[in-house]
């Protein structure tokens, strides 16, 4: 079922509305094949149609966005970040908040939760017990945050990246899926948030993973996008993005720290006006790792 | 630098199911042997040459997959196997006892080829993607 150029433009300036993802013309494929389920839900004879009952109908404007900005994910994704939060992050971390005890993490896009979880079990099998880990999953799609929150994945979801032993240790059997214990439910916080809008109160971070979401916004939306978030990640925090992506053309100052295969954003300086941190950057412990100061803008 | 082509025995009672984990398992770059039950790939073992990795189902005729595991962790020239279940066989006690046994990875059936690149990447028989933002900056 093809859709007409007016529809798929619709649809486009729709997402990029309440979301500020670009979907560009080669992207009709996957509204099609997004929609085309909804619009048989809806009763409506074709995609065409289904577009214009859009116009008129909130809910079901929400459903298209969400069955839209649904990402692709899996269980520790290309491993490398997981490896590094546990031998390098969270280490430095275990010194540098020995008298809180208190961590906090950001899965900034968390889709189904398999990130955040993910952290969770890296946190929980890395730290003392009587550490205190909170770690917020945000996603701009509500049928996302409700799954997170439910903590329950499908076979085929089980089989994408989750060591055996973690499923063991961590996953109990409800039937045909498979549930995220209480003790990794306990730690993560499921919320609604659109990255592209101002950010509410959040707090600071010491570790935030914002990975294979930047790709999707425009120039403009990604620099504001990473400004905000400048301000959310400690001074001795790390900023995590995905492979494809960078900060440096963001306006803000970052750190390059390389990790063998794999680099990780860390604030340079403050960007200012902001929440006041002048002076405290570059005070935690030595790392291994290789640094190279990006100042690209301003 | 050039590296040996890793080796697969696919062991499964299921033409099909060796077929598609044969295809899967060719796209990722492995040179794949198969046996019906336990018992064939123990004498595929025996007969060399050894693989990287065996991916065993656990319910098969003459000799199950589980019991293929446990023979293959006793014998001491096989200990360089990598062994990963692929089964229907879902309870949680089940997956508790094949990693007891020695089984190293566990996938539970429907499984998409992702899945299965996702857990021989995890054992270190897939490469991993290149990281690192700093490629683009």
């Amino acid at each position: 079922m093809a859709i007409t150029e007016w529809s798929l433009r619709y649809v486009a300036d729709l997402v990029h509305r309440r979301t500020s993802i670009r979907f560009g013309a080669d992207k009709a494929y996957l509204i099609e094949a997004r929609l085309l389920p909804l619009a048989r839900q809806a009763g409506e004879a074709d995609l065409d149609e289904y577009v214009r009952r859009l116009a008129t109908d909130p809910a079901e404007q929400r459903r298209a966005v969400d069955a839209l900005t649904i990402n692709e994910t899996s269980w520790f994704r290309d491993t490398e970040p997981f490896r590094v939060l546990a031998d390098v992050m969270l280490p430095h971390l275990l010194g540098a908040r020995a008298a809180q005890r208190r961590l906090r993490i950001w899965s900034a896009a968390s889709s189904s939760g398999q990130e955040a979880y993910s952290l969770a079990i890296t946190c929980h099998e890395h730290l003392p017990p009587d550490w205190t880990v909170e770690i917020l999953a945000t996603d701009v799609s509500e049928t996302m945050v409700e799954r997170v929150r439910r903590g329950r994945y499908g076979q085929v979801e089980m089989n994408r990246g989750l060591p055996a032993t973690a499923l063991v240790r961590h996953f109990t059997r409800v039937g045909a899926e498979w549930e995220v214990g209480t003790h990794l439910r306990s730690v993560v916080r499921p919320r609604l948030l659109n990255l592209a809008e101002p950010l509410p109160e959040l707090g600071r971070f010491d570790v935030v993973f914002l990975r294979n979401v930047l790709i999707y916004f425009d120039t403009e939306t990604r620099r504001d996008v990473l400004r905000r978030l400048h301000r959310t990640v400690a001074p001795d925090g790390y900023l995590l993005l995905g492979a494809a992506e960078t900060a440096t053309d963001s306006g803000a100052h970052w750190r390059l720290e390389r990790h063998g295969r794999l680099s990780v954003h860390r604030p340079a300086e403050p960007l200012g006006p902001g929440p006041a941190y002048r002076g405290t950057a570059h005070k935690g412990p030595a790392h291994k790792g290789t640094a190279t100061t990006v100042t690209t803008g301003g | 630098m050039t590296r040996m082509t890793r080796q697969a025995l696919i062991i499964d009672d299921s033409r099909t199911m060796r077929s598609i984990l044969r295809r899967i398992l060719t796209g990722l770059g492995f040179e794949c042997r198969e046996a019906g039950d336990g018992q064939q790939a123990l004498a595929a073992l025996e007969s060399g040459p050894l693989p990287d990795v065996c991916l065993v189902d656990w319910n098969m005729p003459v000799m199950d997959g589980y019991t293929f595991v446990t023979r293959v962790r006793a014998e001491q020239a096989w200990r360089g196997i990598t062994l990963m279940m692929v089964t229907t066989e879902s309870a949680h006690s089940q997956v508790v006892r094949a990693l007891a046994a020695g089984a190293h990875e566990y996938v539970i059936k429907p499984f998409t080829p992702d899945g299965i690149a996702d857990k021989l990447r995890l054992l270190g028989l897939v490469e991993q993607p290149a990281f690192g933002s700093e490629a683009l900056a």
